[in-house]
């Protein structure tokens, strides 16, 4: 039997992972990747904890991250799209139209 | 025969992870992710979470990622050499040094958390559909239904953002 703390620290490099990705990547595509990939180590742990403590509300919430990354997905491409059509670039250094 | 399933998907996990945040290209970036989520179902499926990978399969690695394609390749994004590319050097590395302290931090906490119990059996229904289903429809009925108004604006925020604006100068 895989022990807890084996998952739990699986998810923990799997977060980091998604969130080295997220700073060092200029690419917006790319960065809404690593927070789906951050997103999945969250889910990760919560159903390890959910198994170890013989509880299915974890699943719940697993299921609900899932239809909010679903939808997050949706929208922030959408505003991709929409942005591309603006300016063709997916470079978020060149998107600082609100920097004031 | 567990532990070696486990270690096989850990291993899988972390390096299609690795190769997603090192790549530049958005399209191999994808099928990596596809890879991670895909191992990461079989890690939901070792710990009896049936529903949830079957839903990570259909759901992540499906519906989610080809979204992702779709929109990678409609944008039809050329590479190019990035002008600051000494600068962000810079920022990467102090990014990846911030967040692998984090890492750290966050795998020696998890490594003293107290297993609740070490090895709790499970009956049968755990993480069937009909036992989450059956969470989904009475405990967690109101959750449900926001979350069902959610996904109805996330799907009229998305059409409305992307579709082309009519343009009232012309015509």
């Amino acid at each position: 039997m895989v022990s807890l703390n084996a998952y739990l620290m699986l998810g923990a490099v799997l977060f980091s992972i998604g969130a080295v990705g997220v700073l060092a990547h200029r690419n917006a595509l790319i960065i809404y990747m690593c927070i789906e990939l951050m997103l999945n180590a969250v889910n990760l742990t919560i159903v390890a904890f959910s198994r170890f403590l013989n509880s299915l509300d974890g699943h719940v919430y697993v299921f609900m991250i899932m239809t909010v990354a679903a939808a997050e997905a949706a929208v922030g491409l959408a505003i991709l799209i929409a942005l591309f059509r603006n300016k063709p670039t997916v470079d978020v250094d060149e998107i600082n139209l609100s920097k004031g | 025969m567990e532990l070696l399933v486990f270690y096989a998907f850990c291993v899988g996990a972390v390096v299609s992870a690795l190769l997603m945040v090192t790549t530049k290209r958005p399209v191999r970036a994808a099928m990596s992710l596809v890879a991670t989520m895909s191992f990461l179902a079989g890690l939901y499926a070792l710990l009896n979470a049936h529903l949830i990978a079957v839903l990570q399969l259909i759901v992540y690695a499906g519906a989610i990622m080809v979204l992702f394609l779709f929109v990678i390749m409609l944008l039809n994004i050329e590479e190019k050499e990035g002008k600051l590319a000494k600068n962000v050097f810079f920022i990467q590395l102090a990014g990846t040094v911030v967040v692998g302290i984090l890492m750290v931090a966050m795998v020696v906490v998890m490594n003293k958390i107290g297993a609740p119990v070490a090895a709790v059996a499970v009956d049968e229904t755990f993480g069937t559909t009909k036992a989450v289903g059956w969470m989904l429809f009475t405990k967690y009925l109101l959750p449900f239904e926001i979350a069902s108004v959610l996904l109805l604006a996330a799907i009229v925020g998305a059409v409305i953002l992307a579709k082309r604006r009519i343009d009232n100068s012309g015509s």
